[in-house]
């Protein structure tokens, strides 16, 4: 059986992982090697580090890190944020990285969806789609690494599932805003809407904060994997934890 | 001294990093005298069967394969390419007897495979099996498979069962990454490492 997957995410700031106090303030929280190894020895089936420090000006940022964890890690990651080009990913691929996830390049330039799945495999090309219910409907949000600049886009985030699925992604990231960081639990409801719209892996973000939270998205939103980020650098919950719980219920991890 | 075949494909960072952890001394090649000369070779392989065979036959690295007679380690498409040929529209290199064939979108299931799936271990006591359990969880990315044959030293299924682990004489192939598998992947390429050469 096709095993479920627990990600912790990592934010990514020149190098060193850090977590902010919505979007700012952000303190370096550890070294990133050392809290790769981490999780990888706890259990995690994948990593996606979220580099911050690329996202507002287009800038060129320092990727170095990349072959670095490349080398330490025998677990499959994913590095997302600021990757805007095919030459942005293709480095980023040569650096060992697994596959690689684009949120609002994607957006400003869906044709790179496309793009990417036909040069480098669909099997790298993750899309995070950051949404939020309103009005009865979900609607998809752009640029939220940036308080000051985040806008709530015109597009339907069960189209805009479709479409990207469509264009060649290999996988979609789901990050629910409204819980993002409450730590009160998946948002079955719109992972659910989604899945039933698309058929390629759906990873379940924003909201976690207990055991239950993730048995529950499993079995009542059938996703394919979860990811979190504060439950685990804050020590709320062990991933070793969290996959006996799975398992009890008859869903498959790899223990 | 292992030699990791550089077809020009396929990223082999992965691969070199995973031996390197290993303490195993590598280069990665695609010189004919060194990779004759290695004690052991590993052919990775990322892309398209197409693709990969012909990068091999321009560097005319196809006969060279052929021709080791020490321990060869396909990894992914570098197993496939061990076939004789693949559903993908290439012939391959024709070592093992068999076509790869291209795992059917049945049962709604997504594809590519990718994820960590299950080993189901034949009954072989193939000293590359040594230290694996039964039902281990190794990661797969991969839409193409051989299908399970005499060759077949472990099975995984996706739908459909597949080939995960094959070997016949020297050749030995693992559909899925050691090299990102874990604790499992790294048993595997430690037993590749401790086999004994002729």
């Amino acid at each position: 059986m096709l095993a479920k997957r627990i990600i912790p995410c990592l934010d990514v700031k020149d190098g060193q992982v850090v977590k902010g106090v919505q979007f700012k303030n952000h303190e370096v929280v550890g070294d990133i090697l050392d809290l790769a190894a981490r999780y990888r020895d706890e259990g995690a089936d994948e990593l996606v580090f979220y580099d911050i420090s690329a996202s507002p000006m287009g800038r060129s940022v320092d990727r170095s890190w990349v072959k670095r964890i490349a080398t330490l890690l025998d677990i499959p990651f994913c590095v997302a944020g600021g990757l805007r080009t095919e030459d942005d990913v293709r480095e980023t691929l040569a650096q060992g990285a697994d596959k690689i996830s684009i949120n609002s390049p994607a957006l400003e330039n869906p044709a790179l969806i496309d793009t990417l799945a036909r040069e480098f495999g669909k099997q790298c090309v993750v899309v995070g789609i950051d949404s939020r219910a309103e009005d009865g409907d979900y609607f998809v949000h752009q640029y939220t690494g940036d308080d000051k600049r985040t806008i709530k886009t015109r597009r339907h985030t069960l189209d805009w599932a479709q479409e990207v699925a469509e264009r060649g992604a290999g996988e979609i990231v789901l990050n629910c805003m409204s819980q993002d960081g409450m730590r009160e639990g998946y948002d079955i409801a719109q992972l659910k809407a989604v899945r039933d719209v698309v058929s390629v892996p759906l990873i379940a973000s924003g909201g976690a904060g207990a055991i239950s939270h993730f048995t529950d998205v499993f079995e009542q939103a059938n996703v394919d994997g979860a990811l979190a980020a504060s439950i685990f650098h804050k020590k709320i919950v062990a991933i070793q934890n969290i996959k006996q719980a799975l398992r009890e219920c008859h869903i498959p991890v790899r223990l | 001294m292992i030699a990791i075949l550089d077809s020009g494909v396929a990223n082999l960072t992965s691969v070199q990093a995973a031996l390197n952890r290993l303490g195993a001394d590598n280069v990665i090649t695609d010189d004919p005298k060194v990779l004759r000369a290695a004690e052991r070779v590993i052919l990775p392989g990322v892309g398209t069967a197409g693709a990969a065979m012909k990068a091999l036959r321009a560097k005319r690295l196809d006969d060279v394969i052929r021709s080791l007679t020490q321990p060869v380690l396909g990894i992914c498409l570098g197993m496939q390419l061990l076939f004789t040929r693949s559903e993908e529209g290439a012939d391959c290199l024709g070592i093992i007897d068999g076509d790869v064939k291209q795992l059917s979108a049945a049962q709604d299931l997504p594809f590519p495979h990718m994820g960590w799936n299950q080993l189901e271990l034949s009954k072989s006591k193939h000293p590359l099996l040594l230290n694996i359990q039964e039902g281990a969880f190794v990661y797969f990315v991969h839409s193409f498979a051989a299908p399970v044959g005499v060759y077949t030293l472990a099975q995984t299924t996706y739908g459909q069962p597949f080939t995960a682990i094959a070997a016949q004489g020297n050749f030995m192939g693992c559909q899925f990454h050691p090299e990102r598998s874990g604790a499992v992947g790294s048993q595997i390429l430690r037993n590749f490492i401790d086999l004994e050469t002729a």
